[in-house]
């Protein structure tokens, strides 16, 4: 509370953010079609083929939501991240910022300080030459601001971030912990005042008990700043205590999202109820007992056609390998699956009647 | 792994004919008209002309390199202007006396790196190590022409144990594996092989150190292997890019003789290269060039298609 | 555990910041062999530079009936050369073209090697595949053959031995600065940059100079070894300096002849070159070794 108080009267210059334009019941993000495939050489000349990295990729995120990402390594979750903050060029599909066509309404300028991410590896994340106050500084410098102002932004950003300005400013990553680093590279991500933080794996690499402290000071900042958070990650407790909706990936696919109890307590998809099957459980009453999913995933060069999970699932059916289902839509609530299990009338023999439960 | 060498070869086809093209253009760098160098300082203007047209150096330069590959590729490297002979067979023979030298060199240095390499990196941090490196560390900064100069100093003038120069009777044709040959290769060869013992040294030292640091090792010690087993392991581990280390090596000695064959007067391709560039004589020149640098391409690939074939860590697709 | 260590660090001395090039001169003025070379290095600089106030002969003056005189012949402290030219005074001289030779290709090739390496290796796809293919072809010669084939063409001469030296090593150091670039490229604090909005220029400026130079640096100043037995074995074949001038290449190929009458005054240019060359490959080493931070 008395930070906020502070915060208006505090002679701290900060950027502005992006204006709001669409008003609350406007998506903050909203991902239509997104796609991005690699090329690979196979063979002595270069018989190309390609991973399916991302596939036909669609969601929202509302503002002031946090949405999380799940999946398997290698299932397109990180491309993801880095095709909406623009750090690899897309094949296909648009990216609408607060109603704004990025490239049309938005420049990629603008966007960068409305939108940024939080890496994975703390220390590769932080330029090992420059102290912690310029890597912070370093960003608002870029948009315009002047060095003192910034550097006063950067020391007042670490005590945001719980960390003593006086002390961390002038060291240098490898100077200080996992942890600390890691809230270095909070307070650099939102020293440009961005609306949106794209977590990717954040707190993945660091000790059970650091992770704890940096996921409250995840909510802490996101009360303060009004943030809206994309949370990628691939353990599930911390993705369920942190988001409001969740989005199951699988090769490159969105095979199931929805908000994250209902995905939960109801999984629709056979993968997520593996995933969630194989979460180890504290209660020995509860232990998996069989293994729940079976195999690597497939080499994501050659997709299998038709349902990319069907080659390991326990219900696949004739039908599954034949083409695709489509995500859709399964109640009220805005969850959906991509699996003819839950397509009512889908010809699958366990999917539920037409007209049984569809919205 | 077939694959892999197909289109390794397919790869050195585009490096020759860039080497090709760099040998040609050193006849073009050369300050003033080619012609000078290949005809007598009184000739006519009238036998110049002749001699541009019939050296195809009226023709514009992309033609003249095509016409000069094409002859190239067919074995035909020009003659030389002092000695009226083809530059092939004048570069082959050569070239034979170098293999020679450096054959010799290579036993030397391997030998001798190999050993240093493995005791160093084995008993890392001891004074062994530091003696080792030490030597190592010389190897690579001695200037290997003076180097020469002291051991014929020693050898040859104060001690009066071996020859200073040459390559024994019969000159630079008659070369044979008895005494009377030998003695002359010996300063030579030592001389040659300072450089491959220093680097070759200092790779399997560092190979050698970085295999002992590996769990793997401590693990095999924890079965309670006998070291000679766990030296085995470091052996079969290290083999792949010491020996990919060793080929390269070899293609320096026979590319860079130069300096020591000119010291010994040994008669390589070196010499057969010092003598081209002092009297002028440009064809040998680009064919002793021409023949060294693809020696070492050729080698460079029987190099890398070794190590893919040994090192199963590499899965070359 | 790390809520202790996070509370002791709150609490330190603020004043515990260095920054990284402190640590590393730091680190390297306690290594003794990298502090032994660099004095000797700085003598043979510095006497090089003072030569003509430093009391010396004439390193010009010949003497027909002083020539080759032993080491330590009174007013001939270190002997006299095949036409009686004063030895002391000759290496001393001799260090400002040898080291002029031997150094500048390596500087020159820097400068190339390292703008080619940095834009192949920033730029990436075409650009570096352009860049990378051509530096390939000099590759495929064995750096000696490179040298004395393009000294050989271009015939013998100081300014043709520095080209040719700087041709040889422009590949070596574009290659290296390449792959560093290319790593430091991929690392995720200059993805950071590039999300913060930041353009190329500022991102080479800021974030990769400082990381991509010290490597690049280190493997240049081993390469000056290599350069100080190239250039002088180009003057010693002939290929570079021309007599009089006092150079220790030259020196050694025009004293080759003496080894009969008084060799080891013929040997001593040699023993110039080899100290140059070895404390210049040991200083590398140290700087590498000081660089590692991490350890």
């Amino acid at each position: 509370m008395t930070d906020a108080i502070n915060e208006t009267i505090s002679p701290v210059d900060r950027l502005e953010p992006v204006e709001d334009v669409g008003g609350a019941a406007q998506p903050l993000l909203q991902v239509v079609g997104l796609t991005k495939h690699f090329p690979v050489r196979g063979g002595l000349f270069g018989a190309r083929k390609t991973v399916r990295a991302v596939d036909d990729v669609s969601f929202s995120v509302a503002k002031g939501e946090t949405v999380g990402i799940v999946g398997e390594s290698g299932c397109g979750k990180s491309t993801t991240a880095r095709l909406l903050m623009h750090l690899m060029k897309r094949d296909d599909g648009e990216i609408i910022y607060d109603g704004m066509t990025v490239g049309r309404a938005l420049s990629l300028r603008e966007l960068r300080r409305g939108m940024q991410m939080v890496f994975q590896d703390s220390y590769a994340s932080l330029n090992p030459r420059l102290t912690i106050e310029q890597s912070i500084a370093f960003g608002p410098k870029v948009h315009g601001m002047a060095d003192a102002a910034a550097r006063a932004l950067a020391r007042e950003l670490l005590g945001k971030v719980g960390l003593r300005p006086e002390v961390f400013a002038n060291r240098y990553p490898h100077e200080v912990s996992g942890g600390q680093r890691q809230r270095v590279n909070i307070a650099r991500a939102l020293a440009l005042s961005p609306r949106l933080v794209i977590l990717d794996e954040a707190v993945s690499a660091l000790d059970k008990s650091v992770e704890a402290q940096v996921l409250n000071l995840l909510a802490d900042l996101k009360r303060e700043f009004g943030l809206t958070y994309l949370f990628i990650s691939h353990d599930l407790n911390v993705v369920r205590y942190i988001s409001d909706r969740v989005l199951v990936m699988y090769l490159g696919e969105v095979v199931e999202l929805g908000p994250v109890d209902l995905v939960w307590d109801a999984p629709a998809h056979p993968y997520t109820r593996a995933l969630l099957a194989a979460m180890p459980s504290s209660d020995p009453d509860h232990r998996t007992e069989t293994p729940p999913i079976s195999g690597d995933p497939p080499n994501p060069i050659d997709p299998p056609p038709g349902c990319r999970f069907h080659t390991r699932c326990p219900f696949a059916e004739p039908l599954c390998a034949n083409a695709a289902p489509k995500l859709t839509v399964l109640d009220t609530m805005g969850h959906q699956a991509a699996c003819y299990m839950a397509i009512p009338g889908s010809g699958h023999s366990r999917a539920p009647a037409k007209g049984a439960n569809a919205a | 792994m077939l694959v892999y060498i197909a289109r390794r070869i397919v790869y050195v086809i585009p490096i020759v004919l860039s080497v090709a093209l760099v040998c040609f253009m050193l006849v073009h760098i050369t300050p003033g008209d080619p012609l000078v160098a290949i005809l007598p300082a009184d000739a006519s203007q009238e036998l110049a002309n002749q001699m541009r047209a019939a050296y195809g150096f009226d023709r514009p330069l992309p033609v003249q390199f095509w016409l000069w590959l094409w002859k190239a590729l067919n074995g035909d490297l020009g003659h030389s202007i002092a000695t009226g002979r083809p530059v092939l067979t004048e570069v082959l023979r050569a070239v034979g006396n170098t293999v020679t030298l450096a054959i010799a060199a290579a036993i030397i240095g391997f030998t001798l790196g190999l050993f240093f390499g493995l005791i160093a990196g084995y008993f890392r941090g001891t004074w062994i190590d530091r003696v080792a490196t030490s030597i190592a560390i010389a190897g690579v900064s001695v200037p290997h022409y003076w180097l020469g100069m002291v051991l014929v100093i020693i050898f040859s003038v104060e001690l009066n144990w071996l020859p200073a120069v040459g390559a024994g009777p019969g000159g630079s044709s008659a070369w044979g594996w008895d005494w009377d040959h030998i003695r002359y290769l010996i300063l030579p060869a030592v001389t040659t092989s300072v450089i491959p013992m220093g680097i070759v040294t200092r790779t399997v030292r560092s190979l050698t150190g970085d295999i002992l640091s590996q769990d793997f090792v401590e693990a095999l010690r924890a079965k309670g292997l006998r070291e000679t087993h766990v030296f085995r392991h470091v052996l079969k581990n290290a083999a792949p890019t010491a020996l990919a280390v060793m080929g390269l090596q070899l293609g320096y000695m026979l590319g860079g003789s130069i300096l020591i064959e000119t010291v010994f007067s040994w008669p390589g391709s070196g010499l057969l290269l010092n003598s081209a560039i002092f009297q002028r004589d440009l064809p040998l020149l680009q064919g002793t060039i021409l023949v060294l640098a693809l020696f070492f391409v050729f080698l460079n690939l029987i190099v890398d298609v070794v190590q893919a074939a040994i090192d199963p860590r590499i899965k070359r697709t | 555990m790390s809520a202790i260590t996070d509370a002791a660090l709150q609490a330190a001395p603020a004043d515990k910041a260095r920054g990284y090039w402190t640590t590393v001169g730091r680190r390297i003025s306690r290594d003794k062999v990298s502090m032994a070379c660099a004095v000797i290095l700085a003598l043979i600089f510095l006497s090089a530079v003072l030569a003509p106030w430093l009391g010396l002969a004439d390193p010009y003056q010949g003497s027909m009936i002083h020539r080759l005189r032993h080491i330590a012949t009174p007013g001939y402290p270190l002997g006299s050369d095949e036409l009686g030219r004063d030895m002391l005074a000759r290496l001393v001289y001799g260090g400002r073209l040898s080291l002029i030779i031997g150094i500048l290709p390596v500087i020159l090739g820097f400068l190339i090697g390292t703008s080619l390496g940095l834009i192949a290796g920033y730029a990436g796809g075409k650009v570096n595949t352009a860049i990378m293919r051509t530096v390939d072809v000099f590759y495929a010669f064995p750096s000696v053959l490179l040298a004395i084939a393009i000294s050989g063409a271009l015939g013998a001469g100081i300014v043709n031995s520095i080209v040719s030296l700087t041709i040889v090593f422009v590949p070596q150091i574009t290659r290296v600065a390449e792959s560093v670039t290319t790593g430091v490229r991929n690392m995720d604090f200059v993805e950071a940059a590039r999300a913060s909005g930041a353009g190329p220029f500022t991102i080479m400026r800021v974030h990769m100079l400082g990381n991509v130079l010290g490597p690049i640096f280190v493997y240049a100043t081993g390469l000056i070894s290599v350069s100080m037995i190239l250039a002088a074995g180009l003057s010693f074949l002939g290929l570079g300096t021309k007599p009089p001038e006092p150079e220790w290449g030259l020196m050694l190929n025009t004293l080759r002849t003496a080894i009969y009458v008084n060799p080891w005054v013929a040997a001593l240019p040699g023993v110039m070159i080899f100290a140059v060359s070895i404390c210049f490959n040991l200083l590398s080493d140290g700087m590498r070794g000081a660089m590692d931070i991490r350890n």
